[in-house]
């Protein structure tokens, strides 16, 4: 027998949110250390419109940092497989660039690019530019043997080759990328605006922090889950109807 | 229309050259159909690489149209064991992909494109992607590629060597049709002895490492053939017995 495929992630998730709250009500959790699911509701229904403002903040510095960083890191990809010496010259830069942790970079970033929405952006950007460009130069490199044969058995040109054949066969690990990407874009900016609390709703986890608001946090905390979440099957819907052979490729 | 003189290739690995083929001397006349023979890594592939321009040989001339090999020519079409199709490509979009690359007129060829898939029985699937079709399908489809752009010489490295046994003798059968009605000049790698008794006018036995020619076999039977019944069950047999020994020993 079949089931829709949302039926079992809705009850594990329905699952889940009834283990908390039995665990609250049971051992008499108080909601300063861990609310319950309704404490969680109540919050948002405090004020909800400061609630979706604030997230409005989180989600437009998250799309457009990450608009920037898909935009740039296959930019860079293509150029860097496009010749040998010139990925030679670079990789290694980007690998020691890609094993800085970019959150400790987040207070010069303030420095550089002041309290508005921008440092949020750049954190965006330096997260998920990396894991970009290097499925996108994976992908670019992956090219089947046959297939490189058979169009240079065409005496294919070089671009033609790459126009055909490497940058489609690419497109199924440059979604790869794109959505480790995104599921990390989120983190980025909720990283930047806990550094930085002057929007979004890393400032609003800051502030309930200061005023002992544990469930205020706790609903923060599950609107940026719904980001992520909306935002990773946004970009997954759009491989499935971009590239519907990628599953025969991809095994 | 091919002849390799005194060719050699040797392959530089890690753990020191790999000699593929030594001393290789064959003229495979316009129209004809070889069929090549061997064990595995006697250096069948290498052979068509080299008539196609994929490598250049380490010593020796291999001459298509009496001009040297340096590098492939649009004459001449490969197919692999692999159906190697683009899979984001419907099956009319992958046959056309050579007119695409040369720079033919695509209304002339989309048209031939069309007889193509036809005879090969593939009309009704020109809009399918390639993962929607079975192996044979998807080797038929190939093959139309090849013969696209009219090649004067077909290289064919085991075609057919991935296809369930049924599948296969229909694909022999209609490519002894396609040969006997274009007339390409047909370079066969095959390790079915029946296959190549079934469709070439020579058959060549490479032995094993380096691959050298150890014997060529001519096939005198009229066409068309057929595998089963036919009336030169005893040529196609001694035939058979033939190669198989020169093979094992
Ligand atoms: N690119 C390569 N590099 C190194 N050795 C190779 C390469 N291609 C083939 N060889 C070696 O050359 C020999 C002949 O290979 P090949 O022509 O593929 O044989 P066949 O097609 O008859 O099985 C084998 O021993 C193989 O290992
Ligand atoms: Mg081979």
């Amino acid at each position: 027998m079949r089931t829709p495929r949302v039926v079992a992630p809705f009850f594990g998730v329905v699952g889940t949110v009834a283990v908390w709250w039995l665990a609250t009500a049971l051992f008499h959790i108080r909601p300063l250390f861990l609310p319950a699911p309704p404490d969680i509701v109540s919050a948002f229904r405090r004020q909800p419109a400061y609630l979706l403002h604030e997230a409005w903040a989180t989600v437009t510095e998250t799309i457009i940092g990450f608009g920037i960083a898909a935009a740039a890191g296959l930019g860079v990809a293509v150029v860097l497989a496009a010749s040998r010496t010139v990925e030679r010259a670079l990789l290694p830069l980007f690998v020691a660039l890609n094993s800085v942790p970019k959150v400790s970079v987040a207070p010069l970033l303030v420095v550089w690019l002041g309290f508005g929405p921008r440092p949020k952006i750049f954190m965006v950007v330096l997260i998920c530019f990396f894991p970009v460009v290097v499925a996108t130069m994976a992908g670019l490199s992956s090219t089947p043997a046959e297939l490189s044969d058979l169009v240079r058995s065409l005496s294919a040109s070089w671009w033609q080759t790459y126009v055909k054949v490497r940058l489609p066969w690419a497109l199924p690990q440059i979604f790869v990328g794109l959505k480790v990407a995104v599921s990390l874009a989120v983190v980025g900016a909720v990283v930047a605006e806990i550094s930085n609390p002057n929007r979004g709703l890393g400032a609003v986890i800051v502030l309930s922090g200061t005023s002992f608001d544990t469930p205020l946090a706790f609903a923060a905390i599950v609107l940026l889950a719904l980001i992520s979440v909306v935002l990773f099957y946004l970009v997954a819907s759009a491989e499935r109807l971009l590239l519907p052979w990628a599953r025969a490729i991809t095994g | 229309m091919i002849s390799l003189v005194e060719v050699s290739h040797a392959f530089r690995g890690r753990a020191g050259a790999v000699e593929a083929l030594a001393e290789v001397d064959l003229e495979i006349g316009e129209g004809e159909f070889v069929a090549v023979i061997g064990r595995s890594g006697c250096g069948k592939s290498t052979l068509l690489r080299l008539i196609a321009g994929l490598i250049t040989p380490s010593s020796g001339r291999v001459r298509v149209d009496g001009v040297m090999v340096t590098r492939p020519r649009p004459d001449v079409a490969m197919l692999f064991q692999q159906p190697a199709l683009l899979p984001w490509r419907s099956v009319r979009d992958n046959v056309l992909l050579p007119a695409e690359i040369l720079r033919l007129p695509r209304p002339a060829y989309a048209e031939r494109a069309q007889e193509l898939i036809e005879t090969v029985g593939l009309a009704g699937f020109e809009k399918r992607l390639p993962h929607e079709l079975s192996g044979g399908m998807q080797q038929r489809a190939a093959l139309c590629r090849a013969l696209l752009h009219r090649p004067r010489v077909l290289l064919m490295d085991e075609p057919f060597s991935a296809l369930d046994a049924l599948t296969r003798e229909e694909l022999a059968g209609e490519l002894q049709r396609i040969h006997m009605d274009l007339r390409p000049t047909t370079v066969f790698v095959t390790h079915s002895i029946q296959e190549a008794v079934l469709l070439a006018d020579r058959v060549v036995v490479l032995s094993p490492r380096p691959g050298q020619v150890r014997k060529i076999v001519e096939i005198a039977i009229p066409r068309p053939r057929s595998f089963g019944h036919n009336a030169h069950l005893e040529e196609v047999t001694e035939h058979v017995a033939e190669l198989h020994e020169l093979l094992l020993t």
